[in-house]
This record gives structure tokens, sequence and C-alpha cells, in this order.
């Protein structure tokens, strides 16, 4: 068991009451698994990837995680830095920790030239395409060499396709170097389309409502999953348990 | 090759700045003109306005007893001079505002209060403790300019993208890794803006404390020209200031330009 999360709690304060945000939240990561969380916006699921990767605190509740387990965070848009190259913006982690040896330098090259960036390495962030970015933002927390991905909305600020062929393009690279991976998302197709598990999330305070293992014919990437029989069927159990009110 | 079509429409483009630039040309040189006509066929009074031959003679007068580049060189000393340390000052104490969230918020009130207190008002204080020298001077420049660059700065400090913090906690950056990797870089345009700001404003507290104690300046020029009723040398001074103000302002441009290369 990579990770394993009981009875998690979070209360959020305000001046005029106390909001329940969080409640009773438990659950195990497999290694090698792609967990995605999905709920009503507002619900509460990036507080709870906020609180896995220690960014901040529960109110109660246990988190317990296999030894030496590194995590990476990958917040929303991919927050790349304009005003350094993207060989620079990938040693960002390693900088801060102080970890930028010539081994490391060379895994992110190494990196950088297995995802088709080499040639962009001395570029500035502006002169890439979204898709490209979001790839450097992925290398960038990949660089520091995690065993578990915290992926908080990453796709939420692109548009449909781009969306759509960014998404095929992460999971490729997660997969391929095999790293676990929650992702936080409102997006259900996206969610059915890339995880082994999916976790439901009720209203505030977020509940779990239920937790589906995705089992899809020919399971392959996540554009070609949303081919599958199972998809909509998927799509449409999610969908009530949302439980979407305009 | 680009298409004719394209060439054309580079062609536009080059002859409507060039159209820009010889109107702004064009309305000077007229201004100059007119006000020089004005004064030949006697329609203004030139003791009262000048007249440009009688500016360029201030200055060549002023020029040849070398008091000229005198006069210049103590005001450009004084206004640089001021506008370094009182952006230094500025950025770090809103750097201590940042860090310090209690201290930005206790301070806050004061901040305001000393913003919209015209400081000219406390130029008897500053003189006092400065004495009458080029100390009250600097120190008038420094209250006019400090208090906005700290407000603006510190704003801009505040307002930097919370994702890319978060993404920086998250490597477990120390609060000055979060400061010179992200906070310092990101705000490179707003801290120019602040400069730019601040140029101005240091202009004004430089004239002003000219104004009260001076020996030497342009300042002190325009102050001495309205003394004795010489409004030549008085507009002469103004010219010259209008001159050094956007000299100033270009070479903050061209540093802009430089560093963001």
């Amino acid at each position: 068991m990579l990770l394993s999360v009981k009875d998690l709690r979070k209360i959020y304060h305000t001046k005029q009451n106390e909001i329940l945000a969080v409640d009773n939240f438990s659950f195990d990561l497999k290694e090698g698994e792609f967990v995605a969380i999905v709920g009503p916006s507002g619900c509460g699921k990036s507080t709870i990837l906020s609180i896995l990767c220690g960014l901040d605190k529960a109110s109660s509740g246990t988190i317990k995680t296999s030894k030496n387990l590194k995590f990476g965070y990958m917040p929303q848009g991919d927050n790349l830095f304009e005003w350094q190259t993207i060989f620079k913006n990938c040693l960002l982690g390693l900088e801060i920790n102080k970890q930028v040896t010539p081994e490391n330098k060379a895994y992110v090259k190494r990196l950088l030239k297995t995802y088709g960036l080499e040639e962009f390495e001395n570029a500035y962030p502006s002169n890439l395409s979204g898709g490209m970015r979001q790839r450097v933002s992925l290398i960038r927390t990949l660089a520091t060499k995690p065993d578990l991905l915290f992926l908080d909305e990453p796709f939420s600020a692109l548009d449909y396709q781009s969306r759509l062929a960014v998404s095929d393009d992460v999971y490729k690279i997660i997969k391929k170097e095999k790293k676990s991976a929650i992702m936080v998302t409102h997006d259900i197709s996206e969610a059915i389309s890339m995880a082994d598990r999916i976790i439901v999330l009720s209203n505030r305070p977020s509940k779990i409502k239920n937790i589906y293992e995705i089992k899809l014919t020919n399971h392959s990437t996540p554009i070609n999953n949303r081919k599958a029989k199972e998809f909509a069927q998927y799509y449409d159990l999610i969908w009530k348990d949302i439980d979407y009110h305009v | 090759m680009y298409s004719l079509e394209h060439q054309q429409y580079l062609k536009n483009i080059k002859r409507h700045k060039f159209f820009i630039r010889f109107t702004q040309i064009l309305i000077i040189v007229l201004l100059i003109a007119i006000w020089q006509l004005a004064a030949d066929f006697e329609l203004i009074n030139t003791f009262i306005a000048s007249s440009p031959k009688e500016i360029l003679k201030t200055i060549v007068s002023l020029y040849s007893d070398g008091s000229l580049f005198h006069h210049i060189g103590v005001t450009l000393y004084e206004v640089i001079f001021s506008f370094v340390v009182g952006t230094v000052i500025g950025i770090l104490i809103a750097t201590l505002l940042w860090r310090f969230k209690f201290l930005a918020k206790v301070l806050d009130p004061y901040l305001t209060v000393l913003n919209s207190l015209p400081k000219v008002s406390l130029g008897p204080i500053i003189i006092i403790l400065a004495g009458a020298g080029t100390g009250s001077i600097i120190l008038m420049a420094l209250f006019i300019s400090v208090i906005i660059t700290i407000i603006n700065v510190h704003q801009a400090f505040m307002n930097a993208d919370p994702n890319k913090i978060r993404l920086m906690q998250s490597f477990k950056a120390t609060k000055s890794q979060i400061f010179f990797k992200l906070i310092l870089p990101s705000n490179f345009s707003n801290i120019i803006s602040a400069c730019k700001v601040g140029i101005g404003l240091v202009f004004i507290g430089v004239i002003m404390g000219e104004f009260l104690v001076s020996k030497a300046g342009v300042g002190y020029l325009i102050m001495y020209g309205s003394q004795i009723f010489n409004l030549n040398l008085v507009m002469t001074g103004i010219i010259l200031l209008a001159i050094m103000a956007s000299l100033m302002y270009y070479l903050i441009l061209f540093i802009e330009k430089r560093l963001s290369k």
C-alpha cells in the first residue's frame, strides 16, 4: 500500500461560522494506481489533495504512507515561470531542494528529450503551445523523482481539444514513468478515461459517495478509452451520484 | 519574400508611425515659432512670458559663466541619489511587509495617512532635522517618493499567483526561496512601473526641496529668477527640468528593455 488515509476530516473556520469541508474520508492507494476524485465544484476535492501533500492540515484523521514516499504536486494551470528557460523551469524543484547535481540535470535532459522538448530547452515558455507547456510542467514535477503525483484539476485552463490531447499525453508519461497518481477533476469523462479507480464525493461536507473500479474493454489511452462501450454507463452512474442541480 | 499585400501592410504601419512622430515634432516647432513670433510682434509681454530666443540666450550665458552644468549636475545628483535610495528602501520595506503580514496589517493605516499627507508640510521639520542643505532636499524627495513605492510594490508582491506559490510550497520552498525565485522576478515589470512613478515624485521632491533650501540646482535657478523677477531664468529652469525629467524617464525605459531581454 502506497498511501492509506483514514477518517480524514477538515473544518474551515470563517468569522461567520465553521464549515465542515471534508468528513469521514478514507481510502487506500495501491502502487502504480491512477485514482481520480470527482465531485461537485466547491465540494472540497482540492482540500483533500492539499492535505494529502502536506500543504494544508487536517482537523483529524490519519494519513499513512509507505516509507520515504515522495510527492509531486501539480496545481491548476502549468505555472511555468515566464522569465526562465524551459530547462531552468524544469530545475525549479531541484534548485529548491539543492539537488542540482550533474546526474539530476542529465535526468531532466533525458526527460525533455524523451518527451520531444529537447530543442526547446533554451526557449522561453511563451514560445510553447499549451500542450507543450503542460508537458514541461509535468517534467518539472518528475524531475524531483516523486513516487506519487497529485494533480489538482491540471487541465482546467485548457480549451476542450487541447484538454483531450494533453490529458492523453500526461497519462502516457505518468504510465511510462511508472508513477502513481491522484487526480482531482470536475470533468467526469476525463476521470473515466484516465483513472483505474474513481472516488465520487458528495456535496459539502465531502463524503465518499461511491468508489468505482473502472474496467473498460480494450483499456488503452484516455482518448481511446472514451470509445469503450462501458464509458457511457460509468458516466451515467457518476452523473447520478453527483446529483447536479442547476 | 512577403506578398504584395503584406508589404503594403508593413509600409502602412511604417507610414503611420512616421506620421505620428512628424505631428509630434510639428507641434513643438509650431509652439516655439508662435511663441517667438508673438514676442517679436509684441503681442505678448516678453518681460512676463519670456521668449524662446531669450531662453536660449539665458542658457548660453549660464553656459559661458560655467554655472549651467553645475546647476544641472546638482539637481541630477539629488534626483538620482534620492531615486536609487528611495527605490531600494521602498522595495526593502515592501519585502518586509510581504514577509510579515502582521506588520503589514499594523502599518496599513499609518501608510495610508502618510500617503495622503501633503509632504510639503513636513518642509520646516525636515529643515530643522537635516539642516539647510542637500540633506534636506534628499529627505524631502524621499518622503514624497518612498511611501507610494512601498504601497505599489507591496501591492504587486501580494498579487503573486497563488498557484505558483503552492507549487513552490509543495517543493518545500522556504519563504526566502519563494521571494527570490518567484515574487521578485515575477514582479519585474511592476517594479519598473513603480520606478516610473517614483522618478516623477523624486523630481517633485527635489525641486520642492530646492525651493525651500538651496544654493544651487535648477530649482534654485527658478526660485532665484522669480525673486529678482527674471522670468527668462524661470522659464529656462522649467525647460531644463522638462528635458531632464523626460531623459530620466527614457533612461528607465531603456533599462527596462535591456533587462527584460
